[in-house]
């Protein structure tokens, strides 16, 4: 018998009634060769349990290294972060001490990446790797932490568990091996779960299945999860509400509904007018000009101005702040914000469109 | 900060002013597909002059201290090999035993014959340094061109055409694989009576060019499957054209780094055979030989084995540590 | 055949005389390219030196169907369907294992030399991945030049750079970038650059294999823009691979459904988005996600079980029967005929290679 030390921790809490993870103002920069590239410039968002928060955002607008933060899985260095809170509870990650972070990552916050197969080690069987989770935390033997791993391996609706408990991932075609990956998240059924582009990789029928199965699970666990994607589509089939990063900023918050209704950033707007849809042949494609900015040198203002329709000399001179937005009876929408000075204007051009 | 230290692509204003043609406000004359999206993103395309993958790693080798530092070394070791007059007047092979028998070296004699000592045969053993870079650099940079040529052609046609040419080239690196450089060149050197720098060129490149025959192979293997190569067959480029336009250049990198790296290990290979008294002969000077015969005096005059020692050890490190940087310097995952 | 000179190369006079077989003028909507029954299996081997088939996947596995002039048709299918390997087998860069493919009425499938370069001249293809579909040592004026070199008789020596310049700006990148090379451009720029090489012959067929599926959300309209300017400009057909079917709808006059080396549903965009009578297209539509949260609660999905099988050892008969929903016996012993069963009438009447084809019933 393993007996570990710190394996029995007592996971007596206080009540805590805040949002489960808050990101408050996170900076992260990288140094390179060639300067400092600044990938996160001032984040916020928060999560709640049960809730569903998308990152949306072009590839290298920081939706990743954020996540990375928040494990605090960054190598530090190159990366850097001069600024910011991630409170977890409550209590800022960034300031506790090694062990007490150990143990929230893993146990309290799992995180799925994208390339399942690389993330998986190819020369332990999967069995033996889901176990891992409960030896390495719990301390369990190694008959019980197999049935545990089988157990798991049903949950996430791997046909023939008790077969392929054996395989290696390999042996997996990749909705399945992205399967092992979510269950070896739920294994200490953490409080939040950080999925980065869980189906980017996967083919349309099998994102699907893949994108049921956690939505499934979040809502038996009651977990909060951080979908971090760049598909418009898989943000509205799954989130409550979503957070667009450009440039390592969030440009605008909303519930899913209201963003979809009318964007309030141009950026978003963009984005949505630049898709084309599935269920109507549209025209031809609104096209957002220019491409996103090198991170070592963003344009001082608004970082979307060389790019954006409304940009008048406001934007190239101040950052805009994330500015609460109103609805129609000038009250606030709760959790709705723009980083745009314009926000008004675009919010209600898109009512006219 | 003072507007004169940046360099032209950090003006910070320069997202505010368009000002030249890199610029978003680009109109095609023809005004066909040209929108303002068109365009060109002010920070990928930095305003300086194109310039290629090799530039980029010659901008980069530049700044590298190693790669200079390995650079003069290369550059002196060259000079003494073509001009060892340059640097000293003594003659290497006169020898005064009754004066001049391991006497001590005279540290104050810069570039004079007696500045590293004499040796057991009252020689001057810093000519004997400076005219032995000649052997060494000679057996260097011949096997590494014969292993490059051989080698290098080799394994283009085995990854190219494939089929039973390579299955027959790969065969022979197999077995050519299991000879160790310095065995199989004792064996060979044995054959010849009379051993010049040539002899012991060939007996190297005989057995080197196989490994550079594997690297260009595994390269070309792979850059043959790259979609430009694809599409220079879907635009009916013929054999010739993609070979050395679109293969060869891609393909040479890792093989520049791998010869750079064992230049450094064929001087070492022809000092070791010539201290093993089966490299170059004596008329011959080399840094390998003087080693060797410097052995007895190890104790009463270490200096006699000290000087060429260092210089072999020099040379070496010089063109390992020049391989490094250019490896380094070619990898794009680096930049 | 052509007489080849002493050194190989093709007389002008020669080329030219080849080329006016393909100088037929198509008019519109009638077919410019003709595949039949087209197959292309790669053998799996076993043993190094005394190689030993041992069985074969099969990729692409009885494909027909005709390009109309001056049309766009979409391909999709999941990935390992065999997309590429039809788009390289129809540009003749794999050879076909059986099939024809007949380009203004002439078979293509099994030319070599002058006669090949001549018709490559008017297929030509669009790479999915902008990054390594570009010679990293050759800067944009030789990438988007070299067809020139390769086929001399399209434009003059002294006229090459002008053209080249011509074609940048087409594309919509600066003429002054002849010099630089591909890393100093971003992705949508690249896919330009590779648009404007396989513009170059002025082709009337060009094949876009994944063209976008590497870019940036912002950039990918940007790139499908420019690609239907070009084709009313330059009255091109395109055949258009792509596993996004949303962008695919957006492009296509038609599309054709894959699935394990087969297609299974062809049809004009409206008869395969609107009216699906085959259950694979029917499963493919419903699971992609729609940007419009009002929608996700009043989807049916049909979620597929299981995963596409291999193509080394493809189910028999109907393909997907292993993971249909209305398979039957008979599925499992005949292979569907690609035709219009006589039951359907309207916009489903398309064809479609299942024994059961029918629209989806409302509200199931
Ligand atoms: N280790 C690193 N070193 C330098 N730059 C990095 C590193 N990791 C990420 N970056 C930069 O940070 C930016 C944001 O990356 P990321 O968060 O991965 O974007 P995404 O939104 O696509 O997930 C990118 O431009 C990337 O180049
Ligand atoms: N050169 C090859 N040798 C062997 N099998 C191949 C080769 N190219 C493709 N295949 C196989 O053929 C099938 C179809 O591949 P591909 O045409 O690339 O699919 P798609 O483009 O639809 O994703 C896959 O199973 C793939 O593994
Ligand atoms: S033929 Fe049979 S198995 Fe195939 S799609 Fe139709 S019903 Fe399904
Ligand atoms: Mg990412
Ligand atoms: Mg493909």
């Amino acid at each position: 018998m393993t007996t570990q030390v710190g394996s029995t921790m007592p996971v007596h809490e206080e009540p805590y009634s805040g949002p489960l993870l808050d990101v408050r103002d996170l900076h992260v920069e990288f140094k390179t060769r060639d300067g400092v590239a600044r990938a996160v410039n001032g984040v916020n968002y928060s999560v709640s349990a049960g809730e569903t928060l998308a990152v949306l955002g072009e590839s290298g607008s920081g939706k990743s290294v954020t996540a990375q933060a928040i494990m605090g899985i960054l190598d530090m260095p190159p990366a850097r972060i001069p600024q910011g809170e991630i409170l977890f509870r409550g209590k800022d990650m960034l300031t506790m001490g090694r062990e007490e972070r150990r143990q929230i990552r893993g146990q309290r916050i799992a995180m799925i990446f994208q390339d399942a197969l690389s993330s998986l080690n190819p020369v332990l069987t999967v069995g033996y790797q889901l176990g891992e989770m409960y030896r390495a935390h719990h301390g369990t033997d190694r008959k019980e932490a197999k049935a545990k791993a089988i157990e798991l391996m049903e949950r996430v609706r791997i046909p023939a568990a008790a077969e392929r408990v054996g395989d290696y991932p390999h042996q997996f075609s990749g909705g399945m091996r992205q399967r092992i990956m979510i269950a070896m998240a739920l294994a200490l059924e953490p409080d939040l779960i950080i999925a980065d582009e869980p189906t980017t990789a996967l083919d349309v029928t099998v994102q699907a299945q893949v994108m049921d199965l956690l939505a499934e699970l979040q809502s038996e666990y009651h977990m909060g999860l951080i979908l971090i994607t760049h598909d418009l589509g898989v943000v509205a089939d799954v989130a409550d509400k979503i957070a667009v990063m450009y440039a390592g900023r969030i440009v605008e918050t909303a519930p899913v509904h209201d963003l979809y209704a009318a964007p309030a950033h141009p950026y978003t707007r963009g984005l949505l007018d630049s898709i084309p849809r599935l269920d109507q042949k549209g025209q031809e494609l609104y096209a957002i000009k220019g491409l996103p900015p090198n991170l070592m040198r963003i344009p001082p203002g608004c970082a979307f101005n060389p790019r954006c329709p409304r940009a008048q000399e406001i934007c190239r001179r101040e950052v805009p702040r994330l500015f609460e937005v109103t609805g129609d009876n000038d009250s606030p929408v709760p959790g709705r914000g723009s980083a745009c000075f314009f926000w008004k204007e675009t919010l209600h051009d898109a009512d006219d469109a | 900060m003072p507007e004169h230290d940046l360099p032209d692509d950090h003006d910070p204003l320069r997202h505010i002013q368009p000002t030249d043609s890199d610029h978003l406000d680009y109109v095609g004359q023809q005004g066909l597909a040209v929108e303002q999206d068109t365009l060109i993103e002010p920070d990928v395309i930095k305003r300086e002059e194109a310039r290629s993958l090799w530039g980029h790693a010659w901008r980069d080798l530049r700044r590298r201290p190693i790669f200079i530092v390995s650079t003069l070394l290369i550059i002196l070791l060259l000079l003494m090999a073509i001009w060892p007059g340059l640097f000293t007047d003594a003659n290497p092979r006169q020898a005064d035993l009754a004066h001049d028998f391991l006497r001590k070296p005279d540290y104050t004699d810069f570039f004079g014959a007696g500045w590293f000592g004499y040796d057991g045969q009252g020689r001057s053993v810093y000519a004997r340094v400076i005219y032995g870079a000649r052997a060494s650099i000679t057996v260097g940079i011949c096997v590494t061109l014969a292993v490059v040529i051989v080698g290098g052609l080799a394994g283009m046609v085995a990854g190219y055409f494939g089929g039973w040419s390579d299955a027959v080239i790969s065969r022979i690196i197999d077995i050519f694989f299991g000879i160790p450089l310095l065995l199989g060149a004792l064996v060979l050197l044995n054959a010849f009576s009379v051993r010049t720098v040539w002899s012991v060129v060939v007996a190297l490149a005989f057995l080197g060019w196989t490994q550079l025959a594997r690297v260009m192979r595994g390269s070309v293997l792979t850059i043959k499957q790259s979609d430009y190569v694809v599409a220079g067959r879907a635009l009916g480029a013929g054999t010739g054209r993609l070979m050395f336009r679109h293969i060869l250049p891609n393909a040479v990198a890792p093989v520049i780094v791998v010869a750079t790296i064992s230049l450094g290990g064929y001087i070492t290979a022809e000092a070791t055979l010539s201290f093993l008294g089966i490299g170059l002969q004596d008329p011959t000077i080399s840094w390998g030989v003087d080693i060797s015969s410097a052995q007895k005096f190890i104790r009463t005059a270490p200096f006699v084995l000290f000087f060429p020692a260092a210089a072999l050890s020099l040379t070496v490190l010089a063109f390992i540590m020049m391989g490094d940087a250019v490896r380094d310097a070619l990898d794009p995952k680096l930049r | 055949m052509t007489p080849m000179t002493p050194n190989g190369a093709t007389p002008v006079g020669a080329a030219l005389a080849e080329e006016a077989a393909f100088e037929k003028p198509v008019s519109r909507g009638e077919p410019i390219l003709e595949v039949r029954d087209l197959v292309k299996h790669f053998p799996l081997t076993r043993g190094v030196v005394f190689k030993k088939q041992v069985g074969a996947v099969k990729a692409v596995d009885g494909v027909s169907f005709d390009l109309m002039q001056g049309e766009t048709l979409g391909i999709v299918g999941e990935s390992g369907c065999g997309k590429s390997t039809l788009a390289k087998v129809l540009m003749n860069l794999e050879p076909a294992t059986a099939g024809s493919v007949r380009y203004k009425g002439e078979e293509i499938s099994h030319l070599t030399g002058s006669a090949l370069k001549a018709v490559r001249r008017n297929i030509q293809m669009v790479f999915q991945d902008p990054y390594t579909s570009l010679n990293p040592r050759m800067t944009v004026g030789d990438i988007i030049g070299e067809p020139y070199e390769i086929h001399p008789e399209v434009a003059p020596k002294g006229d090459r750079r002008k053209a080249v310049q011509d074609l940048l700006d087409v594309v919509g990148l600066n003429p002054e970038y002849i010099n630089r090379y591909p890393h100093q451009f971003s992705g949508g720029q690249r896919q330009r650059i590779g648009i404007a090489r396989g513009l170059a012959l002025k082709p009337e067929i060009i094949i876009c294999d994944e063209p976008v599926s590497a870019l940036d959300v912002s950039v990918q309209a940007q790139v499908i823009n420019l690609l239907e300017k070009l084709q009313n400009e330059f009255n091109l057909s395109y055949m258009f691979i792509a596993h996004d079917l949303s962008i695919v709808r957006h492009i296509s006059d038609r599309v054709g459904v894959m699935y394990l080396g087969r297609i299974v549903e062809i049809g004009t965009d409206e008869e395969i988005y609107e009216h699906p009578t085959h259950p694979y297209t029917q499963a493919l539509l419903s699971a992609v996600p729609v940007p419009d949260p009002v929608a996700r609660e009043s989807r049916d999905r049909i979620v597929l079980v299981g995963d596409v099988p291999s193509p080394a050892n493809p189910p028999s008969g109907c393909r997907f029967r292993t993971r249909c929903w209305k398979a039957q016996e008979k599925c499992a012993q005949e292979v569907p005929a690609l035709t219009v069963r006589e039951w359907l009438e309207g916009p489903a009447a398309h064809d479609s290679a299942c024994h059961f084809a029918a629209e989806r019933e409302n509200g199931q």
